[in-house]
């Protein structure tokens, strides 16, 4: 196998970033709905959110300075990894409740994986992030995990 | 129709409705707007094209995600909830093309009320740009 990944690098599997807490409002979900030209009436009215609404909810807000000159904001629980083109990636959404106006949500995020593998145009690095959103009680309203691949 | 009488209509190889989506510049702007997204290759032409190499901009890969939500939620019609969906971007998209979201049936557990749905964004060569799978389970709201 490579040896892309030092020990160093493969010790930040685990790490987790500071939680989040997010209001939902009707007006964010109504520009959600709109941009992805949703048809139900019920997200356009904002009366519910469409099932892919976290992402922009917990998309991360800096500042000017922090972002890259290509406008990305960098991802502080992502090690600096010695592969930095970002190819492909996936999402898996697992869903327990809806999310409606006036909900506060937070979020967990934990690098769960980070491993490499021989691609068939050279080395490439995965790494997995797992973003658990409970409501404010504590109770769980959706486990996204995102992967994504590096060359 | 009844949920029942309806779950029990499916049949594994059934086809989800297609949708067909011409994303433009209005679209991709308000969408990344709506995430906060800077990144310079959806709205940026001459950054996407001369200095990433992309033949134009392109389409946010949690958009492509988002439309096949949708093309789920609606084929439900109220009568039950996602349960899961995952998909991967394994190939780009750019403005100015035209993209349709479907889907089938690839198992039905008639006990559970439970579906599994195979999904996918194609774009006009009919290759699949998106791939996805998703879990949907019946129930009266």
């Amino acid at each position: 196998m490579g040896n892309l990944l030092t020990k160093e690098l493969l010790a930040n599997i685990g790490r987790t970033a500071a939680p989040r807490e997010e209001l939902v409002t009707r007006r964010d979900i109504r520009k959600y709905s709109v941009a992805t030209g949703q048809r139900l009436q019920k997200f356009l009215a904002g009366d519910e959110a469409p099932p892919m609404f976290h992402v922009a909810l917990f998309w991360d807000v800096v500042e000017l300075e922090d972002l890259t000159p290509d406008g990305v904001s960098i991802d502080a629980l992502i090690p600096k990894l010695p592969l930095e083109r970002a190819m492909a990636g996936g999402l898996k959404i697992e869903y327990h409740k809806a999310i409606f106006p006036g909900d506060v949500l937070v979020s967990n995020r934990t690098l769960t994986a980070l491993y490499e593998k021989q691609g068939s145009q050279g080395p490439l690095i995965f790494y997995e992030v797992t973003m658990e959103v409970t409501d404010q009680a504590g109770e769980p309203v959706l486990t996204e995990k995102t992967t994504r691949i590096m060359r | 129709m009844s949920i029942v009488s309806r779950i029990q209509s499916i049949k594994s190889g059934d086809l989800l409705p297609e949708r067909q989506f011409k994303p433009d510049n209005v679209q991709l702007f308000l969408y990344n707007s709506a995430l906060w997204n800077a990144h310079r290759i959806h709205y940026d032409y001459p950054y996407a094209t001369e200095v990433e190499g992309y033949p134009g901009l392109v389409i946010a890969g949690p958009l492509l995600g988002d439309w096949l939500t949708q093309n789920v939620v609606e084929w439900l019609d109220g009568d039950g909830r996602l349960e899961s969906i995952e998909y991967s971007n394994r190939m780009a998209s750019y403005i100015g093309e035209v993209l349709r979201s479907g889907g089938k049936v690839v198992s039905v557990d008639q006990e559970s009320a439970t579906i599994e749905l195979e999904m996918y964004i194609k774009n006009e060569a009919d290759e699949v740009i998106t791939p996805g799978a998703a879990v949907v389970r019946f129930s009266e709201s």
